[in-house]
């Protein structure tokens, strides 16, 4: 099978990469780039813990192609710190102890991280809406919701 | 598996009829990559039609709008005309997936899956919408009632595909809803879904009405009893009673993992009802 | 041992979690993470009958495919050399004559690509003899029912039946005359319940990276709750000394009993030793589904008898579970569980464990307990109501306390059951107004607790840090309980003591993390494997002194004299000691080695409101809490975590998780979609109460809090579905069709 080339930026870095026309840009990112942050709970759509953002939209890596990715601009949980600086979700989630096993943590992020780019002071139950698509057995949510709300608070005092 | 990203429709359609093994088309990618990654479809090729600029926007025309076969939930959700003109359309195609498949998932993908619990679909064919089919001989336009075939099946033809949809105008004094039940409060696939969209003259009395209903048959229905029941009344308690009635018998659904037939079509006949309220206080808004 | 409600200085606070970081930069190392030179990735055959004879596996076309490097089945282990305990380990990761339920593995293969391997599994040609099948409890104890094990013959009656059943086993547990205690009863309910099988569903699958090299020797790294479990079933399935299998746990993306056993592991392990390459295995989640680890569908029947005051005369249980093809079921835990709660003079439980076609039953969260507590705990509600007696007086009335002669047999030690239900009623929840369509449940759960086997190591390193290892994988924090702990112990800052889960070559046996034990145990034994190091340290200090060891004591994280007669020395800190170390004696270490006793038992009470629209059936949850007893809350916010994620796991299995099978037998909803586990918009907050009645078993009184939450809310949900359907609900879940055929059924309607 011939593989394709494709060109893209991933976390700001232009990245090059062959891959198999039917692979997921989930696996892409894990198996060619090294990527492993982004997980795959399900492979259908279905639990978000393989949320990217994908030309600044929030989708599942899983349901997208690798080969998709031409031209676009990835970003993955690994982008999400800025250098030893951890964003303000980041450090609100080991705070309030958002995550327990934290196997779905980095789409927790990625999705929380889009929600608050468009709705910097959501209510509870928007975030429990936007959230909704990314499962965690552990917490029972509480706490995730704890610690958006939280940090969205902290991140529109410091604009 | 041969992947195109063609720039123009007509470079598509040159693809689908050069291939003639399996084709699928690649919008949102949100129903057919999970068939790929369960291995239900191996297709020979697929045509990415995002490229297309044509299928990527939203345009007025006649009053009404033109949806790109590429525009996502999202995009549909932030355009404030469409959500003005077809609340019901826009809160149909809203309630597809999370967030995330918003992010991907389209109208078009939405009416060519062909499932019958397709929740835009009823939206739809409620507002009367019409789909663009482009083909070897240029394109047609049909009902989007008339796309879907049976569960998975679709009358399009060889080397054709759905460049988008149109929402027509809407007349005055006029409203739309969608609503759909679920086990959950997001994430799951409609047990039952049921559009109705509606027109009352300046008296308050129903001039023109559709009913839609999805999950409920092998295709989503149109049921003209249920709008004989609203069109003459004053969509009151009695005229409600009557729809709800009508629906529930229209109902032919089927036992499965996400309802029994007897639950379902129970569950029109209140859902109906409930969605007929939201449409009625929308055409008084 | 130990004292009693002792000050603390650390331990109650909540520092920030050792491996946060990794974990929301997306470092962190889980199952399917690593990778290894020259690997292959391994994938499995799986049966789509539910049960069907296997009269042959023809490979030789997957094998002669280019790309696929091995290609086994049940004839690459040696099935004559297993022993009878894990014979069923064996037929469940592998099938052998039959297969045995949909999705039980027949073959597997490892190639250099997914595209290969997949396309390999379909040229793997299967001639099945498809058999009747069975996945319903009910139906397979009954004597025409298809039989799965040829030699199941059931145990606990006698004479033991010599013809084949699918009733592996009887048990009773109780005391007392029960049948003397209904004749003196003024109000008798019996009721009947179903509940329907429900899966762990934690969001990593399973997986693993095996080698094996051409020395005969294994390296192993999988997601798992007990590593040292995992190398000694492996080593045993594929014939090799445990002292040449080295396993490595992974971060490890929930559990909740579901990876107390193994799957894909021994499977990995033969691939790579054909291959003569590493091998990764990593399920997808219909192969989590369908064979890994349901817990029970089950039949139960519960009997209570009380006086016109309240208190029970009688209470007889029989339940019914279904534990997967090879009759794995808890029920034992139910039976002793059931009546757990409450100070009887009269009880009895009977438990069957039934075999069906479906996948092999692992432990979940509190195995069995759950089940039980909810016919139980519907039962003692309606008493309640029959009675016009408060919800929580009346558990109160009937509690279990300290000296009380459990259901199960021992008395109870120091216990905090009647603690959680004061909590529960002086709450404002249980007070709060509820509006129409509302209803109100509260119920009590128990459960055990373990100890069993657990080893650590506490290092102490030259700058006064400290290393410890433990062998008990981290599911949910226990890191920082671990650290909090050795602070507290020596006297020395939260910061300055990491934990690590060490490899099975690094560290003696530890039994799995199960049975809420990690903290409970692993705590234990790092309190005394630091007093051990305080030992050492102290005896370093004498030395540096001159003076007898015993004239040292240690205090605020310093050696210092006993008394003036000692000596006058200025105290030596931690830091001190260890930098000095060299010179008096070398590396200084504590070390722990205990069999855990003295678990303790765990009791919690919820309360929760739910709203039923009388039109769908469809269920909202609105409120609830949580009041449970911790014994001491070591790190407050990941107890809370436990008590807030068990609560959320009842709700979905409360309300709309089932594993749903087809008249063919297959799994119908082998994924996320159709598998409805909670997601965030279905949920409210879930306020919890942190009960601390101290467990005398551990030095600083604590107690396992990872599965008591999962116990009360079936039965809490059900009675408040109850309270505002107004009609007894008896089956789970309470999805909206059950639900909306109960109203219509309901004579009030």
């Amino acid at each position: 099978m011939t593989q394709t080339h494709v060109s893209t930026i991933v976390n700001g870095d232009a990245v090059e990469f062959l891959c198999e026309t039917d692979e997921t840009l989930l696996d892409v990112l894990r198996d060619r780039l090294t990527l492993t942050g982004s997980k795959e709970g399900c492979g259908s759509g279905d639990c978000g813990a393989c949320s990217i953002l994908l030309d600044n939209r929030l989708v599942c890596s899983c349901l997208v192609l690798g080969v998709e990715a031409q031209d676009r601009e990835i970003e993955t949980i690994e982008g999400m710190a800025s250098g030893d600086e951890l964003h303000p979700l980041q450090r609100k989630f080991i705070e309030h102890a958002a995550l327990q096993c934290g196997i779905c943590t980095p789409g927790f992020l990625i999705a929380a991280k889009a929600l608050l780019a468009q709705n910097p002071d959501p209510t509870e139950t928007e975030v429990r809406y936007w959230l909704a698509g990314n499962l965690c057995r552990c917490t029972g949510y509480d706490k995730i919701i704890t610690a958006v709300i939280d940090a969205a608070a902290e991140m529109r005092g410091n604009v | 598996m041969r992947f195109e990203a063609p720039t123009s429709v007509d470079a598509a359609i040159k693809l689908l009829e050069g291939e003639p093994g399996v084709v699928r088309i690649l919008a949102g990618g949100t129903d057919v990559l999970v068939q790929l990654r369960y291995g239900q479809v191996e297709p020979d090729l697929m045509v990415d039609i995002k490229r297309i600029a044509a299928m990527r926007s939203i345009d007025e025309e006649d009053g009404g709008y033109r949806i790109g076969a590429a525009v996502s939930g999202i995009e549909i959700g932030a355009h404030a005309g469409l959500r003005k003109l077809w609340p019901g359309v826009v809160e149909a195609m809203e309630l597809i997936g999370s967030t995330q498949i918003q992010g991907r998932a389209t109208l078009v993908g939405n009416l060519c899956n062909a499932s019958p619990a397709a929740d835009s679909v009823p939206a739809m064919v409620a507002a009367e919408a019409t789909c663009r089919i482009f083909g070897p001989n240029g394109h047609r336009d049909i009902p989007v009632h008339n796309l879907a075939s049976a569960p998975g099946e679709t009358t399009l033809g060889r080397a054709e595909l759905v460049g988008s949809i149109y929402l027509p105008s809407r007349r005055p004094n006029s409203g739309d809803a969608y609503l759909r039940f679920i086990p959950r409060t997001e994430m799951d696939i409609a047990v039952v879904g049921t559009g109705v969209s509606l027109e009352m003259d300046l008296d308050g009395v129903c001039k023109n009405a559709r009913v839609a209903l999805g999950a409920v048959a092998a295709r989503v229905l149109l049921v003209d009893e249920a709008a004989s029941a609203l069109i003459g009344s004053r969509v009151d308690a009695a005229a409600l009673e009557n729809l709800s009635h009508a629906a529930a018998a229209a109902c032919s659904p089927i036992d499965d993992k996400r309802g029994t037939k007897e639950f379902r079509t129970k569950i029109t006949g209140v859902l109906v009802r409930r969605t007929a309220q939201i449409a009625l206080q929308r055409s008084q808004e | 041992m130990g004292t009693h409600e002792p000050a603390f200085d650390v331990v109650g606070t909540r520092p920030l979690r050792p491996d946060g970081v990794e974990k929301v930069t997306g470092s962190a190392k889980f199952g399917a993470d690593l990778t290894a030179p020259g690997m292959l990735v391994g994938k499995i055959l799986r049966s789509s009958h539910a049960h069907a004879r296997i009269r042959s596996i023809d490979t030789s076309k997957a094998e002669a495919l280019p790309g696929v490097k091995a290609v086994i089945t049940c004839k690459n282990f040696d099935k004559a050399k297993i022993s009878p305990a894990k014979q069923n380990i064996l037929c469940n990761i592998m099938a052998q004559e039959k297969a045995l339920y949909d999705g039980h593995a027949v073959a597997a293969v490892a190639a250099i690509s997914n595209q290969i391997a997949r396309k390999a599994l379909r040229l793997i040609e299967v001639d099945y003899e498809v058999l009747a099948h069975v996945t319903d409890v009910e139906e397979a104890m009954r004597p025409s029912a298809p039989v799965i094990q040829d030699d199941m013959f059931t145990v606990g009656v006698t004479p033991q039946p010599t013809q084949a059943s699918n009733i592996a086993k009887r048990s009773e547990f109780g005391h007392g005359d029960v049948e003397k205690g209904f004749s003196q009863a003024d109000v008798i309910i019996e009721r009947q319940f179903k509940t329907a099988a429900t899966h762990q569903g934690y969001i990593e699958p399973h997986a693993c990276l095996a080698n094996v090299t051409q020395d005969g020797q294994g390296e192993l790294w999988c997601c798992t709750q007990g590593h040292f479990m995992v190398r000694e079933v492996c080593a045993e399935l594929i014939g090799m000394d445990i002292s040449k299998l080295r396993v490595t746990a992974s971060e490890i993306g929930g559990g909740f009993g579901g990876k107390t056993t193994v799957f894909i592991e021994p499977v990995a392990l033969v691939l790579s030793r054909e291959a003569g390459r590493p091998v990764k295995i990593v399920m997808s989640r219909d192969e989590v589904f369908r064979a890994s680890g349901p817990t029970s569908s089950t039949s139960m029947r519960v009997k209570i008898g009380a006086k016109n005051d309240g208190i029970f005369t009688a209470c007889e249980a029989e339940l019914k579970y279904q534990g997967g093809a090879f009759a794995d079921s808890p029920v034992q835990l139910g039976a002793m569980s059931a009546f757990a709660c409450y100070n009887l003079e009269n009880v009895k439980t009977v438990g069957y464990d039934v075999a069906t076609n479906r996948p092999k039953n692992v432990a979940y969260r509190a195995p069995g307990a759950p089940m039980a507590a909810y016919a139980v705990e519907s039962v003692v509600a309606e008493i309640a109501d029959r009675l016009g007696i408060d919800q929580l007086e009346l558990r109160l009335k009937n509690a279990a306390r300290e000296g009380t002669k459990s259901s199960y047999g021992p008395v109870f030690k120091r216990m905090g059951l009647v603690e959680t239900l004061q909590a529960a009623k002086v709450h404002d929840h249980y007070s709060a107004p509820l509006g129409p369509n509302q209803g109100r449940g509260v119920a009590s759960g128990f459960w055990f607790n373990f100890g069993g086997q657990t080893c650590v190591s506490l290092n102490i390193n030259v700058d006064g840090t400290i290393a410890i290892a433990v062998g008990t994988p981290d599911i949910g924090g226990s890191r920082a309980s671990m650290c909090l702990m050795a602070a507290e112990e020596l006297g020395i800052a939260y910061d300055n003591v990491r934990t690590i889960i060490a490899d099975t070559s690094s560290l003696g046996y530890n039994d799995v993390t199960d049975g809420s034990r990690a903290t409970f145990a692993s705590g234990l034994a790092i309190i005394n494997a630091a007093r051990d190091a305080k030992a050492k340290l102290c005896a370093r200090a004498a030395k540096t002194w001159d003076i007898p060891a015993e004239a040292v004591i240690w205090e605020n994280g310093c050696a210092k004299p006993a008394g003036a007669n000692a000596g006058n020395f200025a105290p030596l800190s931690l830091a001190e000691i260890a930098a000095n170390a060299e010179k008096t004696g070398g590396p200084i270490a504590g070390h722990f080695e205990v069999n855990a006793g003295g678990a303790g038992v765990s009791f919690a009470t919820h309360i929760v409101d739910a709203e039923v629209d009388r039109e769908t059936g469809f269920v909202k949850i609105l409120r609830y809490t949580v009041a449970q007893d911790a014994g001491k809350a070591v790190h407050p916010s990941y107890v809370e975590g436990q008590f807030q994620g068990g609560a959320v796991q009842g709700i979905g299995w409360a309300i709309n998780e089932e594993y749903i099978y087809g008249e063919d037998g297959k799994l119908q909803n082998p994924g996320f979609l159709d598998y409805r586990i909670p997601v965030a918009s279905d949920l409210p907050m879930i306020d919890t109460v942190i009960v601390e009645v101290p467990n005398p078993g551990h030095p600083y009184g604590v107690r396992g809090v990872g599965e008591t939450s999962i116990v009360p809310p079936l039965a809490a949900i059900s009675n408040a579905v109850s309270a505002a359907a107004g009609v007894r609900l008896t089956e789970l879940p309470m999805s909206p069709p059950r639900v909306l055929k109960a109203l219509e059924d309901s004579p009030d309607r």
